[in-house]
């Protein structure tokens, strides 16, 4: 019997580095509802969306921190705040709406109406009934709506993005994202209106951490997605780089499509096809826009909960939503600028093909995210291998290597303190 | 639709025609369902949330046969994904307009999926909007969304739909 198969007392990190990780960290609901605790609620940013989804005072919509519903809601100041939808007073999850515009918020329960910052205003029958000339019930005397409110949340809105946190003390958001991760965070959000196009959702039966690996892996899209490789998007000479915040949570991939001839270096996969054309070229129909500054595609990852997408001209964010250690949803929003004109913003919706749930480079993301956990599930003993291009942690200029794979577990263990 | 102006004769070809569609899709037989669709259609899958909010985004958005051709490309021969059965259950279609070369009409639709090993999940439940034209060769799709009900999509969505 080899050591692999073996159940080991203590499914732990055994060794010093993040090379190996333990498929534990996948499948122990004890350990998801830690990190939701430490990782969501508690240190860190957490995406809600963008503001171009809330335009006019009373703006609406619903989402999610981690596993706790939430309210963004811009209030007649134009102010965009971020509350809980927990009503003050026993809890009812009462905003059932994903989206609207309202004057106030209302928990049909008991009719406790707050203002659109979450303060509490009113409460029927605060002061009780009058009956036979004598005032029965209400709340008590020294009853304080002030202390009442829906919890509020800290905001952060920066290029038209909204993050949130639960956490009073949370560290400034520029300093959240750090310099590096902020320079590519700018060059997306650079302070252009964004326009709304839409959504795309799915749920995705496996652990939420697997979304953020998926797009700190360079190694896997020119073999999986044998699209990109067919049609030459994708190509192992392409110049890229991987580039990390300081604390190696964070991370950007970022490439750049060479023109390479026909004798350039593809991908050795065996389904490459040299000679494949696409019946629509409009599918790549790829605009060169002044604000890539030479990058291509850079994808960015936003520990814990967000991505944010250029693909070419596509442009989008994917909130990472987890339901329980072994699901979570994925919502995409693509959007587009101000100032694109209608052909920009066609090529933008055709080229959104590609990804989402049906994408033909996103589809089997979430395939190999189900068949992993599936993997995990049936050996939660063992642990999975991430040493391409070393055990060590450090920024590359090419895509063969785990690097940033190591990099977030690093940082999780710290977090985690294990 | 005034019931002095339905023609009897085109419901039931329509109705004909919706039950090749769902045979075709469910036989994985592409080359079928490529044909039955108009050199200049459009065919989509977007959600009831995007429909309804007039955003434009779908989970797929295909513009004349040539895309539709690339993505049976795409489902057959690049998208690693689950293998699936489909199983299509579309309601009795409504005509909504009717000239003499072209049928609006809408149909609700559910469909179900099996995977292997799996049994039937409900997959993607919701209506079709059409419009049907009337050529010397048959019904031809002019135009088909699929507008879903489902807030989520069961991880991916590879077969049309
Ligand atoms: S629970 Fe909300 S008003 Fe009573
Ligand atoms: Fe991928």
């Amino acid at each position: 019997m080899s050591n692999d198969t073996r159940i080991p007392l203590q499914p732990v990190w055994d060794q010093p580095d993040t090379s190996r990780i333990p498929f534990k960290v996948y499948t122990d609901e004890q350990t998801h509802q830690q990190e939701l605790e430490k990782l969501f609620y508690r240190n860190h940013w957490c995406y809600v969306g963008l503001e171009a989804e809330i335009p006019e005072p009373g703006d609406f919509k619903r989402t999610v921190i981690g596993e706790r519903s939430v309210i963004m809601v811009r209030d007649n100041e134009g102010m965009i705040n971020v509350v809980e939808n927990v009503c003050a007073h026993r809890g009812m999850r009462f905003c059932r709406k994903k989206h609207g515009n309202a004057k106030e918020l209302v928990c049909p329960y008991h009719q406790w109406n707050y203002d659109l910052k979450g303060n509490l205003q009113g409460v029927p029958f605060r002061r009780g009934v009058k009956q036979d000339g004598e005032v029965k019930g209400g709340m008590p005397k020294d009853f304080k709506p002030a202390e009442h409110g829906l919890t509020q949340l800290r905001v952060a809105q920066r290029g038209g993005v909204v993050f949130a946190s639960f956490d009073e003390n949370v560290e400034p958001f520029e300093e959240f994202i750090g310099p590096q991760m902020l320079h590519y965070f700018d060059r997306l959000f650079n302070g252009r209106k964004l326009k709304l196009l839409g959504y795309n959702k799915q749920r995705i039966p496996g652990n939420w951490k697997l979304m953020q690996e998926n797009i700190k892996d360079p190694y896997h899209p020119g073999l999986l997605h044998t699209w990109f490789v067919t049609f030459g998007l994708w190509r192992a000479d392409n110049r890229s780089e991987l580039k990390m915040d300081e604390h190696h949570r964070h991370a950007a991939m970022i490439s750049t499509r060479g023109q390479g001839g026909k004798n350039a270096q593809t991908t050795n996969v065996s389904s490459f096809k040299e000679e494949m054309k696409l019946n629509d070229p409009r599918f790549l129909d790829v605009e060169v826009e002044p604000w890539w500054n030479g990058p291509t595609a850079v994808m960015m990852t936003v520990f814990p909960s967000v991505i944010l997408q250029q693909q070419v001209n596509s442009v989008s964010t994917r909130h990472i939503q987890p339901n329980g250690h072994d699901s979570f949803d994925f919502v995409w929003t693509h959007f587009g600028f101000e100032d694109d004109t209608p052909e920009m913003t066609e090529r933008r919706l055709r080229q959104a093909n590609l990804f989402g749930p049906a994408g033909f480079v996103s589809a089997d993301d979430g395939e190999v995210i189900e068949f992993s956990q599936e993997g995990f599930e049936q050996k939660p003993f063992h642990r999975s291998l991430a040493e391409l291009g070393g055990r060590e942690i450090e920024e590359t200029d090419h895509m063969v290597s785990e690097t940033l794979i190591r990099g977030m577990y690093e940082y999780w263990r710290k977090q985690m303190e294990v | 639709m005034n019931s002095t102006t339905m023609n009897m004769e085109i419901y039931l070809q329509l109705t004909q025609f919706y039950q090749d569609y769902a045979a075709a899709v469910d036989a994985a037989d592409w080359d079928s369902w490529i044909e039955m669709f108009a050199d200049d259609c459009t065919y989509r899958i977007q959600s009831r949330e995007n429909h309804e909010r007039n955003l434009p985004m779908a989970a797929l958005s295909l513009d004349g046969k040539g895309m539709l051709k690339d993505r049976i490309y795409g489902i057959t021969e690049t998208i690693f994904h689950d293998p699936y059965m489909q199983n299509h259950v579309i309601a009795a279609p409504r005509i909504l307009g009717l000239s003499p070369d072209l049928i609006e009409a809408q149909a609700n639709y559910a469909v179900f999926r099996t995977k292997n090993d799996g049994i039937a999940q409900v997959f993607n439940v919701g209506r079709y909007i059409d419009r049907i034209r009337q050529t010397a060769d048959g019904l031809r799709i002019e135009s088909r969304i699929c507008v879903f009900d489902n807030d989520m999509i069961l991880n991916s969505l590879i077969y049309p739909i």
